[in-house]
């Protein structure tokens, strides 16, 4: 399932929301992850409007109270604002904030790779090289 | 405000009672009644509407007392019963000058419209009428009167899947408006688990469980495993199982189970089985 949003700022931005029946992730954590990559991505900026949260139950074929759940969850966590009688709207990005989150991602990855190469024996410099071959070729 | 609230309510028949239901669905919202055929489903949804009397308690539709306020709470409530009851020879234009006359709030241009929406004929009698169509009609009218409240009791049963997702598209529209509310009845579980925020479960006239939906999915997992694995789970964590030759499958409450069990997602089906055959075995 899919829904498209075009908002009026100077360009016109499409948003999709995907949301999978058969995923073991909640439905609004599903949502609130897709907003989330979109606002971390640039595509959402500060002041953008986000759909009500009634009309995206109703786009989505989903709940209110599923959809106001994952509003209240980014609210909490900084990425949106809600001004009464107006809507939701994408909230001012603290940069530092925006680091952070990626730091967490990358220790959680680095934590896997750890693990992994215990496995399979690798050393430190091993993993050293292979991060700089592949740094290399991503250039 | 509330759409509905039901205090205590108590109803006896001959062989059958409604225990003492206590119920509140916030308005903006959609409750989903489950039940097995006989639990109670259209008893209860009578009694909100008016069509028969409690042997006690009460109810409050839309914050007005449904038998003082009757009137008043008649105009508020859309209802679609089960069967839709218009006399046979009538056609659906026929029934907007019924209705014309019933409600002082019906609106005609609405009416027209949704016959156009549901591809329902204005001139065709009744009794020609498909299933698919007399539910269709019922839920027309039910839309056509500035209903604040729509009650519907097993809408969408029997109707063809193509049928039953315009109808929930029609429901969706509706609760878009945040002074509606929506009281649902079906065996169809699937239908309910999309649309409702609330579920309430009834079995036996008894009210089993009446939670937000996503709270009752979060809440509950299924587990597979063998039956020695599940005798050693602390009590109070498998809410009901079926034993099989090669396995066992019983819903637990997820939070407490131990690490290392892989659980799966639970449906608000599996939910409502295994609590109606956990209360049929008395262990509820």
């Amino acid at each position: 399932m899919y829904i498209l949003y075009i908002y009026s700022r100077s360009e016109v931005t499409v948003l999709e929301i995907f949301i999978s029946n058969t995923s073991d992730q909640p439905i609004y954590e599903q949502i609130c992850a897709q907003i989330k990559a979109h606002i971390l991505s640039g595509k959402l900026r500060e002041g953008d409007p986000l759909p009500s949260i009634r009309n995206l139950a109703r786009d989505l074929r989903i709940s209110v109270i599923t959809t106001k759940r994952a509003y209240d969850e980014l609210e909490h966590q900084g990425y949106i604002h809600t001004v009464p009688a107006k809507g939701c709207f994408v909230a001012k990005q603290n940069s530092e904030l925006i680091k952070e989150n990626y730091l967490k991602q990358i220790e959680e990855h680095l934590q896997q790779i750890s693990e992994l190469a215990k496995l399979c024996g690798l050393t430190n410099d091993d993993l050293i090289e292979m991060l700089r071959v592949l740094n290399q070729e991503n250039l | 405000m509330t759409a509905i609230e039901i205090k205590n309510l108590t109803k006896r028949y001959k062989d059958f009672t409604l225990d003492n239901i206590n119920l509140t669905l916030p308005t903006g919202c959609v409750m989903g009644l489950i039940g097995e055929n006989g639990a109670g489903k259209t008893t209860t949804i009578k009694l909100i509407s008016g069509l028969t009397a409690p042997d006690s308690g009460e109810i409050f539709v839309l914050g007005q007392n449904n038998k003082k306020n009757f009137k008043q709470v008649k105009e508020d409530i859309g209802v679609v019963l089960d069967e839709a009851y218009f006399p046979e020879a009538i056609s659906a234009k026929q029934v907007s000058n019924i209705m014309k006359n019933t409600f002082r709030n019906w609106d005609e241009t609405a009416f027209f419209s949704y016959l156009e929406k549901l591809s329902l004929p204005p001139k065709k009698a009744f009794k020609d009428f498909s299933r698919g169509m007399k539910m269709k009609l019922s839920i027309a009218v039910a839309l056509s009167h500035n209903a604040k409240l729509l009650i519907l009791d097993e809408p969408t049963s029997g109707l063809d899947p193509v049928v039953r997702d315009e109808i929930l598209d029609i429901f969706f529209d509706f609760i878009k408006d945040e002074q509606h509310a929506i009281l649902i009845s079906s065996h169809i579980v699937s239908d309910l688990e999309k649309l409702c925020d609330y579920i309430a479960f009834l079995h036996k006239g008894k009210l089993l469980i009446c939670e937000e939906k996503d709270k009752l999915l979060e809440q509950h997992a299924i587990l597979k495993c063998r039956k020695e694995d599940l005798d050693n789970l602390p009590s109070g964590v498998v809410k009901g199982c079926r034993n099989g030759e090669y396995g066992t499958e019983a819903l637990v409450r997820r939070e407490a189970v131990p690490a290392g069990f892989k659980l799966e997602r639970a449906t608000i089906e599996d939910i409502f089985l295994y609590s109606v055959k956990s209360a049929k075995e008395g262990k509820a």
